[in-house]
């Protein structure tokens, strides 16, 4: 699981620390981000105490009208053992009842010179794509026409060899072998090389190959939405594979369903040509050109025009 | 489907030879092999995915299997990363 740490949002966003120094390592585990409006004003009742706290202007101006007391014991309450961290926004001053309860619970207090909204949304923006749920899976992913395509199958099934083919053809090379992927938000899958086996491809007999230096910077991407899965698999001639294309088959990876065909692999059968094709009749789909749908409603209008000349 | 948690005892980890050696080892068995490390899990007849683990001396992994040879092949692995040469 990857964790944030209040230290790693500063360095960031270039924040200055201001007290709480010793609450640098606090964990975040949340994208969500609170402006504690109605806590200045003492209702702790709901305090989502888990989220970082952001206080802008508003927040800040209110807290300058409380009494002396209440300054003092609401700044105790916003420090509290869950909070990871407090960012004042604009280059505020911080005020020293912050300060002194921060130091006393230990919760990091870091100042930013961005306006409120606009670090907020930047933050929950990094945090989002930080705290994103992520997976490794067996396969290769290549960027074919701009469509995400994630080859999977067994060992040996040729993989790295269509890869490579696609590659020569003009395509792009993300990952091979294994695929890191992360949920970055609803439906969107992205997946991108461990960092050791950057723009590496391995192919049996010649051994681990660099695409970059091979193929240059045009062969490569460092990520790629996944859209298109392919499995390979060895012809089983058992085994029923679609005729028509009218069914779409669906594989799950976290919580996004994605398109998966399955390819036999046969002699003869040239696989990156497929792969190709299948995902440019992807791109045709999306778009509202359906061949298979188009093939079944004009046998249907025939079969219906066949039926009317019999009645005669 | 049979687990069994290993610690790595090549001097120098899983390094890329050693890592060659286990595929090619791996890749003798019908069963499906994986070599988990930490929560990264990876399979374990491919190279790249080993490597990208970048097992060091020391680290203990989990080597699970499933299929008919599972345990022969869980066995001849871990006598591969216990060895300490």
């Amino acid at each position: 699981m990857i964790q944030v740490i209040a230290k790693d949002v500063m360095e960031k966003f270039n924040l200055k620390l201001v007290s709480g120094e010793e609450g640098i390592g606090r964990y975040i585990t949340t994208s969500d981000i609170s402006r504690p409006g109605l806590e200045m004003a003492g209702y702790f009742t709901h305090y989502p105490a888990d989220r970082v706290q952001l206080l802008g202007k508003t927040e800040l101006s209110f807290f300058e009208m409380l009494p002396e007391e209440d300054k003092i014991s609401r700044m105790k309450r916003l420090c509290s053992d869950e909070t990871p961290a407090i960012i004042i926004s604009r280059d505020l001053e911080v005020p020293q009842e912050l300060i002194d309860a921060s130091n006393e619970n230990h919760v990091p207090v870091f100042v930013t010179n961005q306006t409120t909204t606009w670090f907020s949304s930047r933050l929950t923006n990094f945090l989002e794509s930080k705290l994103a749920p992520t997976t490794a899976v067996h396969g290769v992913l290549v960027d074919v026409y701009g469509i995400g395509v994630l080859i999977m199958g067994k060992s040996g099934v040729g993989k790295s060899e269509t890869a490579l083919e696609l590659v020569k053809k003009g395509h792009r090379l993300v990952a091979d072998d294994s695929v890191e992927i992360r949920q970055e938000g609803e439906n969107m899958l992205v997946g991108s090389p461990p960092p050791l086996l950057e723009h590496l491809l391995e192919i049996r007999g010649i051994g681990i190959i660099d695409i970059m230096t091979l193929f240059g910077a045009s062969a490569i991407r460092p990520y790629k939405r996944i859209t298109l899965i392919i499995e390979l698999e060895t012809w089983d001639p058992e085994k029923f594979y679609d005729r028509l294309g009218l069914d779409e088959e669906k594989m799950k990876i976290i919580d996004t369903d994605v398109t998966k065909l399955t390819v036999p692999v046969q002699p003869g059968r040239n696989v990156s040509v497929i792969i190709e094709v299948a995902a440019m009749n992807y791109r045709l789909k999306k778009m509202g050109v359906n061949a298979a749908e188009e093939f079944s409603r004009r046998l249907d209008d025939m079969l219906v025009v066949n039926d009317e000349m019999d009645d005669y | 489907m049979i687990e069994k948690q290993v610690e790595v005892k090549l001097k120098s980890g899983l390094q890329a030879r050693q890592a060659a050696l286990f595929v090619q080892e791996a890749n003798r068995f019908k069963a499906d092999v994986f070599l988990q490390k930490d929560t990264k899990k990876v399979n374990a007849k491919s190279i790249m995915g080993i490597m990208s683990l970048a097992v060091a001396k020391g680290t203990v992994v989990t080597l699970c299997a499933d299929g008919h040879d599972e345990e022969k092949a869980i066995n001849a692995l871990q006598l591969l990363i216990e060895k300490a040469n």
